[in-house]
């Protein structure tokens, strides 16, 4: 059975367009059929993250209004065969698609994916509409600030209102360095706070930043960002995954930053 | 923690969990701004009735209270009303 999820968070620049990628390829390399959708229309991404922008022909707003098959618009990932992205309209804005075309566009893709993935625009309004329209389940990505997590306490009031069943929490970009010294909030305060399952914790990594320059997804590589998001995807597709210690990697940093000072 | 972090002032993550709990209770209730001013003005006419009071001082906001049927918090009106003089109407 196929399964349409939503990534968003609210407040801009948390990570929704990375962790989409991520976990989209992740999920590929889990041998499932995965599309990715970028929602955000006007201010297109998802096709840089994943290093597909050279091959875009057709985008979203082009099948929505029947101007090519979406087949035609799907364009096929360079490593994973079973990996997909339909890219947003640069040059269109939010209102060119409406929450009943999205949600049309979904179904008709639950026949041919496992996975269908869309990348929510920031903010909560049409593109949220629209992006939240046919899915079944939200990941909701914060960081561990408080702006971010205001965002994201509205993000899943809103999901509910509109009977989102699975709504699970990210932590991105924890930095276990500040964490150690009371400079940031631990993921349990965050949990606490925001009352939602947790799914996964990213840490901050520069390797995140790399991978992202060279428009290649970081997903199950040996660095930390890498297997966390690993472990996000094997969650997402029912396993009982443990979470990963990160305290070990902070442990090396503050013995290494101790030896300069 | 040792001795000395325990007599330094709260650690800029804990200032952070308290306030975003404090913001988020008003988030919640969706209590506009505008609502505020309405419950604040009937409150002040109500009350009027029976004493004189400090409008200018009063204080109204939504805040968390410990429950008293179940050992969870529950968002509550909070309701600071300074009374300027009580009427002595049953000495006449």
């Amino acid at each position: 059975m196929s399964e349409v999820i939503v990534i968003t968070s609210g407040k801009g620049g948390v990570g929704k367009t990375t962790t989409t990628a991520n976990v989209g390829t992740g999920l590929a390399q889990l041998n499932k059929k995965v599309v990715l959708i970028d929602t955000d229309i006007g201010l297109r991404n998802l096709d840089v993250v994943m290093g597909l922008e050279n091959r875009i022909v057709y985008n979203l707003v082009d099948v929505i209004e029947g101007n090519c098959r979406i087949k035609q618009a799907l364009i096929k990932d360079k490593k994973y065969p079973n990996l997909a992205l339909l890219p947003s309209a640069q040059t269109r804005d939010k209102t060119s698609v409406t929450p009943e075309q999205m949600k049309k566009l979904t179904d008709e893709l639950r026949e041919e994916f496992d996975y269908i993935l869309l990348d929510c625009p920031a903010g909560i309004e049409q593109g949220f509409q629209n992006a939240i329209a046919g899915a079944d389940r939200a990941l909701v990505v914060t960081t561990p600030e408080v702006s971010a997590i205001r965002d994201a306490d509205r993000i899943i009031g809103l999901l509910e209102a509109n009977e989102i069943k699975q709504t699970q929490l990210i932590v991105n970009r924890l930095r276990m360095d500040m964490v150690k010294r009371g400079d940031m909030m631990t993921v349990e305060d965050v949990c606490e706070i925001l009352a939602i399952n947790l799914i996964g914790v990213v840490p901050d990594d520069e390797q995140i930043v790399i991978s992202t320059n060279q428009g290649e997804p970081l997903v199950g590589s040996d660095a930390l960002a890498g297997k966390a998001y690993a472990n996000i995807c094997r969650r997402i597709i029912g396993e009982e995954v443990p979470f990963l210690d990160l305290e070990k990697k902070a442990n090396v940093f503050a013995k290494l930053a101790s030896l300069f000072k | 923690m040792s001795l000395a972090d325990f007599f330094r002032k709260k650690s800029s993550g804990d200032v952070a969990k308290d306030r975003l709990k404090f913001v988020l209770v008003s988030d919640r209730a969706n209590c506009s701004p505008e609502v505020m001013e309405k419950i604040k003005n009937d409150i002040i006419q109500v009350i009027s009735k029976y004493m004189e009071i400090d409008a200018e001082g009063l204080d109204i906001q939504i805040t968390q209270t410990e429950s008293e049927t179940d050992n969870g918090t529950v968002p509550a009106l909070y309701a600071n009303i300074p009374i300027k003089e009580l009427h002595h109407s049953t000495r006449k």
